[in-house]
């Protein structure tokens, strides 16, 4: 029995599916994260008050934490494995190797590359903001952590900026491939929505990367406040 | 109308004596191609060539040189069956080439297709995830009354589609990751949708599976160049139907 689930799991297509459903998790997270810091359009009080609300409940916070760190690193260590294994399917390379031009993409061949980028971003993230310098604010009688200003203070770089655009935009390929893939592997294709689904992955893309962009160039011109 | 032009043309073509033996890229100069032969045509040329001067032929497979046995393989300048969409290397014409053009020709590569000599490799990788479950079992004695088993019109195109699969092996050669997966959707897509394929329907898509993992093929990073470089234009979407398929199969199968 447990010999039998140790194979599926390790079967071609579980491991495809590990990749697809973490990193599905992951898009919907990233919604949701595009979303909550649109608040920062609004101003310091409705963005820090929201901040310390998703905050405060620490036993929910932490979980919600631990969990997208653990779908992060089973996302991570899948492709590594796969990688390799998919070096070793093919010993001996090509002398010249051309793509059709009717079928990967440029945002298809490159994940590898996009999904490192996203690495070295997301650690450099978690360091500049969830354990970047912690001001304290007092909104409606609440003390509260003003993230407000940690960004603003921390996009004041243009460097910063660029830094981030071209974080985003990897996001933004790595997703316009992986949501319509994570469809195609969990399997489900049809006629009738699987054009759709990657028509929505494209668009998907495009919004998360002008979506976050505008958010760090909005911080970048609030500079002095 | 024939428009026949002659080619001369510059070929780098993989030569490897025997399984165990080095290989290297040759090079040769072919003239007087006419524009009218095939591409294994041109190859014989180079080959009556070859033989006149006491030198070894370049093996590569062939037999119907029609398109429908999957024997030919190979890969032209850097594409499975070369530069044509849903064209075998057997039906590509030298008219789609130029005159003094450099034609790079390699065998399939993946380390479940071993090369024999030159350009041939061995497939029957292929075959043993046929094996596995690529059949179905039928009751001996007269044949059935045609039409005796109603099949929807919808699946029995899609399974005829799926069956048009020539197991050339050029998505797996075309594959970066050298996956076998549209080839093997195909097999399992082919008998999952009709009802004489129902009966082995979940274990058929469990041990072809892990065949074709056992063997040595790449994991499918749904890039498409396998369809893209399908002679026969399988669709991807039967590799979302066998995904489907196995997670059913896996979930349901109590062995
Ligand atoms: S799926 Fe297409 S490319 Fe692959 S073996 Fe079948 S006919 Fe050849
Ligand atoms: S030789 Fe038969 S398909 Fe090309």
């Amino acid at each position: 029995m447990v010999t039998r689930l140790w194979l599926y799991l390790n079967s071609s297509i579980v491991k495809k599916q590990i990749m697809g459903f973490t990193g599905l998790f992951w898009c919907i997270f990233l919604t949701g994260h595009l979303a909550g810091n649109s608040l920062l359009f609004i101003g310091p009080e409705a963005f820090n008050t929201y901040a310390y609300k998703l905050t405060s409940n620490k036993a929910l916070f932490y979980t919600a934490e631990f969990v997208l760190l653990f779908f992060f690193i089973s996302h991570l260590a899948m492709a590594m494995k796969l990688t390799i294994e998919n070096k070793i399917a093919r010993p001996d390379g090509y002398y010249m190797k051309q793509a059709t031009g009717r079928g990967s993409t440029f945002a298809s061949s490159t994940m590898p590359y996009t999904g490192l980028i996203i690495l070295v971003f997301v650690i450099t993230h978690l360091l500049h903001f969830r354990f970047g310098p912690v001001y304290m604010i007092t909104h409606s009688g609440v003390e509260m952590r003003d993230v407000y200003r940690v960004l603003v203070e921390y996009f004041q770089s243009p460097l910063a900026v660029g830094w981030y655009i071209f974080c985003i935009a990897a996001v933004g390929v790595h997703t316009s491939h992986g949501l319509w893939s994570a469809f195609q592997s969990l399997g489900f294709s049809h006629p009738r929505y699987t054009p759709a689904v990657s028509c929505i992955s494209k668009i998907y893309g495009a919004i998360i990367f002008l979506g976050f962009s505008a958010l760090a160039i909005f911080c970048y011109l609030q500079g002095g406040n | 109308m024939s428009n026949e032009k002659l080619l001369s043309l510059n070929l780098k073509i993989w030569r490897q004596k025997g399984n165990k033996e080095k290989g290297e890229m040759v090079d040769y100069r072919l003239e007087g191609v006419s524009t009218d032969s095939s591409f294994l045509e041109m190859l014989d040329l180079l080959n009556e060539q070859l033989v006149e001067k006491g030198d070894d032929p370049v093996a590569f497979d062939h037999d119907c040189r029609e398109g429908i046995c999957g024997m030919c393989s190979l890969m032209i300048n850097g594409q499975a069956h070369g530069p044509e969409k849903e064209t075998t290397t057997c039906q590509l014409h030298m008219r789609k080439f130029e005159d003094g053009d450099t034609i790079v020709i390699e065998p399939w590569r993946a380390k479940a297709f071993p090369v024999l000599k030159d350009l041939m490799v061995d497939r029957g990788a292929l075959d043993d995830i046929m094996a596995a479950g690529g059949y179905v079992n039928v009751n001996t004695g007269n044949a059935p009354d045609a039409n005796e088993i109603l099949i929807g019109k919808e699946s029995a195109d899609l399974a005829m589609d799926a069956a048009a699969c020539i197991g050339c092996a050029a998505c797996v050669a075309s594959c970066k990751n050298a996956s076998a997966m549209l080839f093997t959707s195909a097999k399992i897509s082919q008998l999952a949708l009709l009802p004489q394929g129902q009966v082995e329907r979940e274990q058929r898509v469990i041990n072809m599976v892990e065949k074709m993992d056992e063997l040595g093929f790449g994991n499918c990073t749904n890039e498409a160049e396998c369809e893209a470089s399908c002679p026969k234009g399988i669709d991807i979407s039967n590799i979302a139907r066998m995904n489907r398929e196995y997670i059913k199969a896996i979930t349901k199968t109590r062995s």
